[in-house]
């Protein structure tokens, strides 16, 4: 092991043991969600974006990190998404709760598991024809969405505070 | 707002801003260590991993496939990362009491039954759809959901908003019946 791994081990522990702890790992809590009757895991996935937006915008005008976007190729993020949605919900796990899932005892997760091997078996092989396909539709490159927008970071980082806040505050409402 | 929940786990927005610190302290970390800036982010693992174990069984067509060579098929930092969510996950478990042996989730025996079979199938085809979705749009809920939000990159907004829409009707199709 070197350092890139204890890193990321030591890293992945900490943030398992949030997941965890946050409730979110559970198949009930994510379909919960899609049904629109349970909004952990939007609470927790919110939180962490409003309070990690402010800290990686300012990090990364500084200097001091570098921003790594995913291209917004719009074939591939439009499909992409759709499909992804569409599994999601009936394997209730994303890649990273199926392992946490399984940590915390849920071990029917072991399917949900290898079911994504399997996919990521899957997309390796039909990557070439993709790529002439789906992927080959239009394809903007890697950019943020300041730049896209022509205005500051700090006028988005704003906005989805201001909206983040006001569904926190719907939701305890609603009870959800 | 309480700060615990009744079966002893925190806040959701309380673990989700530690979380979101962690990801802040994890970026500046990955820079000054490994000078490289690294965001969450777990379904490019499960590409290694099925690259890893097809490779026990057929080197050459690993080392020949394009995916493979553009993702390295290799144990890295994320890789890590995704391990130990597993041990994270069973520690807080494990200290709180919540772990629980489960192998049918409750909403999915509300509409199935308590076949673990029928589960079986459903996660694994599930599973299938959703990392070949994953990988397609690049990322998953860690990826794009968390650290492409964070950085404010234009294809997560459009992932993320695509990921739930889809997430909402298709639940809404397959549970909706026999709970109302």
């Amino acid at each position: 092991m070197n350092i890139d791994h204890i890193l990321g081990l030591v890293t992945g522990i900490l943030f398992g043991f949030l997941l965890q702890k946050g409730r979110v790992l559970r198949f009930d809590k994510q379909v919960g969600a899609m049904l629109l009757k349970d909004m952990t895991i939007l609470k927790f996935m919110m939180s962490a974006i409003l309070v990690g937006m402010v800290g990686i915008q300012i990090l990364a005008s500084y200097g001091i990190i570098t921003l790594n976007h995913k291209p917004m190729n719009l074939g591939a993020v439009l499909v992409g998404g759709a499909l992804f949605g569409a599994g999601w919900a009936v394997v209730g796990f994303c890649p990273g709760t199926s392992v946490g899932a399984l940590g915390e005892g849920r071990w029917h997760a072991i399917f949900a598991i290898a079911g994504m091997l399997v996919g990521a078996a899957v997309f390796a092989e039909l990557y070439p024809w993709l790529k002439s396909t789906i992927l080959a539709w239009k394809d903007f490159g890697k950019i943020g969405l300041p730049e896209a927008l022509g205005i500051s970071p700090w006028i988005i980082v704003l906005l989805f505070w201001a909206g983040s806040i006001a569904l926190f505050i719907w939701f305890e409402r609603k009870k959800l | 707002m309480k700060w615990k929940t009744e079966d002893g786990g925190w806040s959701p927005y309380l673990a989700g801003a530690l979380a979101g610190l962690l990801a802040i302290v994890s970026a500046y970390a990955t820079t000054k260590l490994m000078g490289k800036t690294n965001y969450f982010g777990t379904s490019t693992t499960f590409v290694r991993a099925a690259g890893l174990i097809e490779r026990t069984a057929s080197p050459e067509h690993v080392s020949a496939n394009e995916y493979f060579k553009k993702e390295k098929v290799l144990i890295d930092w994320q890789f890590m990362f995704v391990v130990g969510i597993f041990f994270g996950a069973l520690i807080a478990s494990k200290i709180d009491g919540s772990f629980k042996s489960e192998s049918v989730p409750p909403t999915w025996k509300e509409r199935f039954g308590p076949s673990i079979g029928k589960r079986a199938l459903g996660a694994f085809l599930g599973g299938v759809i959703a990392m070949a979705g994953a990988r397609m749009a690049d990322g998953c809920p860690s990826g794009h959901g968390l650290s492409g939000m964070m950085q404010l990159s234009a294809s997560s907004f459009v992932a993320l908003v695509m990921f739930f829409i889809t997430g909402v009707i298709v639940a809404a199709i397959i549970y909706r019946r026999k709970t109302q």
